[in-house]
């Protein structure tokens, strides 16, 4: 069973994500933080990462930064997923080692979708 | 909904796209029509049903049937057959092919553009392996409304997420707005024409490859058999038949074999491939009915 580390401040949004995610046979952790999330990941690399980009303390470029630094932190699989849906950001997010990026609003065919297309699928 | 009303709207549908609609289809009957009627000025199903009983006006008929086709679809739709189209059929189509005749793709039932212009990313991605062969994408569907819209390349956010991995989507879209517009380059390479395949497609000219996903599904067995028939006669010899994940060939025609390995690809059988010779010359022959790029 792979494992999904689903990053955003909105429990609303968590919740959802995580309903789909764990009807596509993925065990779930959550974040609603980037800083909190890049502890967990320090303490176990999840297979892939949803990630939102607007959260207070740590956003989400940030968290991507400084995971793609961090010891076996090239590994998880990144999706970023947030209401940014312009060109300049989603550059920003490939440049920083961003695998895929999903535009809000989702629904469950869109995150099979790229999840199938990034291999965890 | 009154028996012989659906039954006045699944022969009028069967009649004119070989879509063969069934009773559990009965919501979609009433899903796709009601707003079709209300566009048209009618107060409900009622009145467009008595529309195409007593008055059988085309555009009404038309867009009835239009209505009634399915038209989902996404980009790179199941993935897996345009990884076989990038791997191992375009490069087969490459080897040995003489130079100046263009390879020919058609992709039957196209619906709103998503699959030609998957075909003409692909086409692009390898370009650097297509050693300067030209290529000629015949994009066509029944409807004129999917394709209009088709042509213009415009898609919303939610139809390219379905398939479309960002990258390629940075590569080859510009934001308009809300939207997303397939560059003007990929448009370019796409042909669009308006084609019902129950009726004869002869006039299209000669292929190497044809898609014909998702469509065969909604028909009748003869119909399928009519259509694979044709398709026999319009594919070159050597070419490639792509079929939806749900659709077979078994029970149905001869005359094409599964490619094995390569799901959903199909080729001729070759006893029954039509007797002229496999040279390029005559290949080339065959296709200058074709209209040039």
């Amino acid at each position: 069973m792979k494992s999904c580390l689903i990053v955003d401040d909105s429990a609303v949004i968590r919740k959802i994500a995580r309903k789909i995610l764990e009807e596509l046979n993925f065990e779930i952790a959550e974040a609603d933080d980037g800083r909190r999330a890049l502890e967990q990941c320090r303490a176990q690399m999840p297979d892939a990462i949803l990630l939102d980009w607007n959260m207070p303390q740590m956003n989400g470029i940030e968290f991507l930064r400084a995971l793609r630094q961090t010891d076996g932190g090239a590994a998880p699989v990144v999706i970023f997923c947030t209401t940014e849906n312009d060109v300049p950001h989603i550059r920003e997010a490939i440049a920083a080692g961003a695998n895929e990026y999903i535009m809000k609003p989702f629904d469950g065919d869109i995150i099979q979708s790229k999840f199938a297309q990034v291999g965890l699928l | 909904m009154k028996p012989e009303d659906f039954e006045l709207l699944r022969s009028l549908v069967e009649e004119r796209s070989g879509l063969v609609l069934t009773k559990e289809k009965l919501y979609l009957l009433e899903s796709r029509l009601i707003p079709l009627a209300r566009k048209r000025g009618m107060a409900g199903l009622d009145k467009l049903i008595r529309e195409i009983r007593t008055r059988r006006e085309e555009s009404l008929l038309t867009a009835v049937t239009e209505a009634m086709t399915t038209n989902e679809s996404s980009f790179f739709r199941d993935i897996k057959p345009f990884e076989n189209f990038r791997k191992f059929v375009l490069p087969k189509l490459v080897e040995g092919h003489a130079a100046g005749r263009a390879i020919r793709i058609w992709s039957a039932a196209c619906s709103t553009g998503q699959e030609p212009y998957s075909i003409a990313i692909c086409l692009r991605e390898e370009a650097a392996k297509l050693g300067g062969h030209r290529f000629e994408i015949v994009a066509t569907d029944l409807s004129v409304e999917v394709l209009e819209k088709a042509k213009v390349g415009m898609y919303s956010q939610f139809e390219i997420q379905r398939g479309l991995p960002i990258q390629i989507l940075m590569k080859y879209f510009k934001q308009v707005d809300e939207m997303w517009q397939v560059d003007a380059s990929i448009r370019a390479m796409v042909k669009f024409r308006k084609l019902n395949l129950l009726q004869e497609f002869s006039s299209l000219g000669r292929f190497d490859v044809v898609f014909c996903r998702n469509v065969l599904i909604y028909f009748g067995k003869a119909t399928k058999k009519l259509v694979f028939d044709r398709l026999r006669r319009i594919m070159l010899t050597d070419g490639f038949l792509f079929l939806g994940g749900a659709e077979t060939v078994l029970g149905i025609t001869d005359a094409f074999c599964r490619v094995d390995g390569y799901r959903g690809v199909y080729q001729m059988l070759s006893e029954i491939k039509p007797s002229w010779p496999s040279t390029s010359g005559t290949k080339e022959n065959l296709a200058a009915q074709a209209p040039g790029p």
